[in-house]
């Protein structure tokens, strides 16, 4: 066991290095750099501009560059946020807490609306319970998050005002108070929902169809020839056999957990990793951008490795070796 | 010499005293268990049986009349067709006939395992002097596993492939007995000894995907008979098994009856195991009960043209014969069937029509041996062509 997982940590590093190669040229590719907002600035001649590039670096060849670059990442040093002013680790780590939160919140409200739903849908499958419940995931399908979240917005933070409109938490609290949690508790409520309700729906609908799978199973009709009460049929026998591949899909959301939602953190002006990747995209601040894309490929990476580890817990016929 | 010295070693008197304080403990030991006169009856019974080694011809369950018919498209079609039988203590009726035939939804049926919305179930199935069919789940549910008890075909598929194997056969004792938890394990180790497990600690702590075929029929076994049921239903315990492991397994299952003095419906398409282990055939066709008799009986005088064929139809090494002999055509499936008439009509069309019954009936040619439709009289194999003319058609 442990040397599987030491194994697969060490097949991440070539898998990181040719990331790294990618991220590093797709972001020397886009037009641009840090100081081509400056060009039109009246203050800084263009000469002073060239000569700020050299200064950086930017004028070097490539490679010398990427060299420089992967040598300050190896050793934890993503560089400096140009836009920032200060150290792209500094700023990801503000933000990276936020998103954390918000993702866990999330993941805990898809998994509480996903079983019970997925559970009922598949176990009186073709009644009106189970209609009413495909029909929401069928909608929960077909509407874009950018849409729903706007709606949710528009109804719930300003027309009823019940919820804030935006950031993570009131200014008006202290830091470590019980208030100060509820605040944030509150600030993520919109977000949270928003994004689990359409999320939840492909967990539902995976659920559904492996109840209905597994309660036609031979090892079923084993249990209730053996006489056991409909409830633990379904509690011993198919429910824990429907959860395989909803465990196992457990551990991808890590990389949800730490990438987080570009669209419900911009709509919401919720400050987490996502929203900080697209404006960085739009102020060309390359550094932060690699940085995050090196940091959600290594999540994913993760995400796959715990998703082994937590099937081969849950499902005696995978073992690991 | 050596007994002679044995027997001389023990007093006469320490004999007879011996025999009273055994014969004094086991009444106590009677009165303790508050047996009552008639389960003082039922053991005379079982030592005299024991002794004698035949049946009293006390039937476990006595099927009746029984119609299971599932809904296809708002129509209910009869897979199991007014089928009647009963199976006595100490007994093994093996119900066969090709796949379709509806044996596996009889076995279903008396077990009340078929998805109740899409089932109508007519007819009696009095199981030791109670009818079955009108109780409700939580009734059905301290009859099965407890008193009744299943082995389903494919034992990697019928075991829940999450559950340690000694789990799943605890599971039964969970629901049917009020022992402690380390009882039914002991319990459960015993029943994997008795089912020929070696290893009873290692396989009660393994996977079913870590066990070989044989092996998990056994705990499939085991699993059926954990509550020392009065019936079990087999339905064809042996056909996912290679050849030697199912002649153990039938052994297992026999002995395991000998000592236990339960009727077994065994439901299996392999004659050759009917003539092994049963004690009567009840011959199936379309849902339809053709022929029932002895083991005997049945396979010395086979009447019935489909038992006939199917007894025709094992492949032998002593004739020369180069080509299997074939029943022309297949089952009819349950939805297209034709009700009236010998159900067997068309796939013996050489047998003129009058030949047949027009509501064929199950007739008694001899004592216990049932035949369905008059048709048997005029049967022959379509390569024996001499024989229709001597027959006058009646």
């Amino acid at each position: 066991m442990w040397k599987f997982i030491l194994r697969r940590v060490l097949i991440m590093i070539p898998q990181l290095f040719i990331l790294s190669i990618i991220v590093f040229a797709m972001a020397k590719a886009m037009p641009g750099d840090a100081l081509s907002g400056k060009v039109m600035d009246p203050g800084i001649s263009p000469e002073r501009i060239e000569e700020l590039r050299d200064q950086m670096g930017l004028n070097d060849p490539m490679h010398t560059q990427y060299i420089r670059w992967i040598s300050n990442v190896a050793q934890g040093d993503f560089g400096q946020s140009y836009t920032h002013k200060t150290k792209v680790m500094n700023v990801i780590e503000d933000r990276v807490w936020q998103t954390v939160y918000l993702s866990l919140f999330t993941v805990i409200i898809i998994y509480a609306l996903a079983i019970p739903l997925g559970i009922l849908s598949g176990r009186y499958n073709d009644t009106w319970i189970d209609k009413a419940i495909t029909g929401y995931t069928y909608v929960g399908f077909a509407t874009p998050t950018f849409i729903f979240g706007l709606i949710v917005l528009f109804l719930f933070g300003f027309t009823l005002d019940l919820f804030p409109t935006g950031g993570t938490v009131s200014s008006k609290v202290d830091e470590g108070t019980f208030a100060y949690f509820l605040s944030k508790l509150n600030h993520m409520v919109l977000p949270a929902f928003s994004a689990a309700l359409i999320s939840t729906v492909g967990v539902v609908q995976y659920l559904r169809s492996e109840v209905v799978d597994n309660k036609l199973k031979d090892y079923v009709r084993t249990a209730r020839s053996k006489g056991i009460p409909e409830s633990k049929v379904y509690s011993r026998h198919i429910l824990r056999n429907s959860f395989l591949p909803i465990a196992a899909f457990l551990g991808y959301e890590i990389t949800g957990l730490i990438g987080g939602s570009i669209i419900i953190e911009t709509i919401f002006s919720y400050p987490g990793i996502g929203q900080l990747f697209v404006t960085s995209i739009s102020l060309r601040d390359f550094s932060v951008v690699t940085a995050l894309v090196m940091l959600t490929g290594f999540a994913t990476l993760l995400g796959t490795l715990l998703s082994d580890i937590i099937l081969s817990a849950v499902d005696p016929r995978i073992r690991i070796e | 010499m050596f007994l002679y010295k044995y027997y001389t070693n023990i007093n006469e008197n320490e004999l007879i005293e011996t025999f009273f304080t055994k014969l004094l403990k086991s009444s106590q030991k009677l009165y303790k268990l508050k047996l009552n006169y008639q389960k003082i009856i039922y053991f005379i019974e079982k030592v005299v049986i024991k002794l004698g080694g035949t049946s009293m011809e006390k039937p476990i369950i006595q099927i009746e009349n029984l119609t299971t018919s599932f809904r296809i498209k708002d129509h209910y079609h009869a897979a199991v067709d007014n089928v009647s039988f009963s199976v006595n203590e100490n007994e093994i009726v093996a119900v066969v006939g090709e796949s379709g035939c509806g044996k596996s939804a009889l076995a279903l049926s008396i077990m009340q395992l078929h998805s109740k919305d899409r089932t109508k179930m007519e007819g009696a199935i009095n199981f030791k002097g109670k009818n079955l069919l009108p109780l409700n789940e939580a009734q059905l549910n301290k009859v099965r596993g407890k008193e009744m008890g299943m082995i389903f075909q494919e034992p990697l598929t019928a075991l829940n492939p999450l559950m340690m194997v000694g789990k799943q056969i605890e599971e039964n004792l969970d629901y049917h007995t009020k022992l402690s938890k380390e009882q039914k394990k002991t319990r459960t180790l015993e029943l994997l000894s008795q089912v020929g497990i070696p290893y009873p600690e290692l396989t009660y702590k393994q996977y079913p995907h870590e066990l070989s075929g044989g092996m998990r029929q056994r705990v499939m076994i085991s699993i059926a008979i954990a509550c020392n049921p009065d019936l079990i239903i087999a339905d064809e315990p042996t056909t996912a098994l290679d050849v030697t492991i199912q002649a153990q397994i039938l052994d297992l299952l026999k002995s395991i009856q000998q000592k236990t003095q339960m009727g077994i419906i065994l439901i299996t398409h392999d004659l050759s195991v009917v003539a092994e282990v049963a004690d009567k055939i009840v011959v199936m066709y379309a849902g339809q009960v053709v022929e029932t008799g002895t083991v005997r009986e049945i396979l010395k005088n086979p009447l019935h043209p489909y038992t006939k064929s199917l007894l025709h139809s094992i492949p032998s090494a002593i004739t020369d014969k180069s080509r299997l002999h074939v029943i022309e055509g297949i089952v009819p499936s349950i939805a297209k069937m034709d009700r009236v008439g010998c159900r067997f009509k068309e796939r013996i069309s050489w047998i003129p029509e009058e030949a047949h019954e027009h509501s064929p009936e199950l007739h008694e040619v001899e004592t216990g041996h049932w035949v369905r439709c008059t048709c048997y009289q005029h049967f022959h194999f379509q390569d024996e062509k001499g024989e229709m003319i001597t027959h006058d058609i009646t």
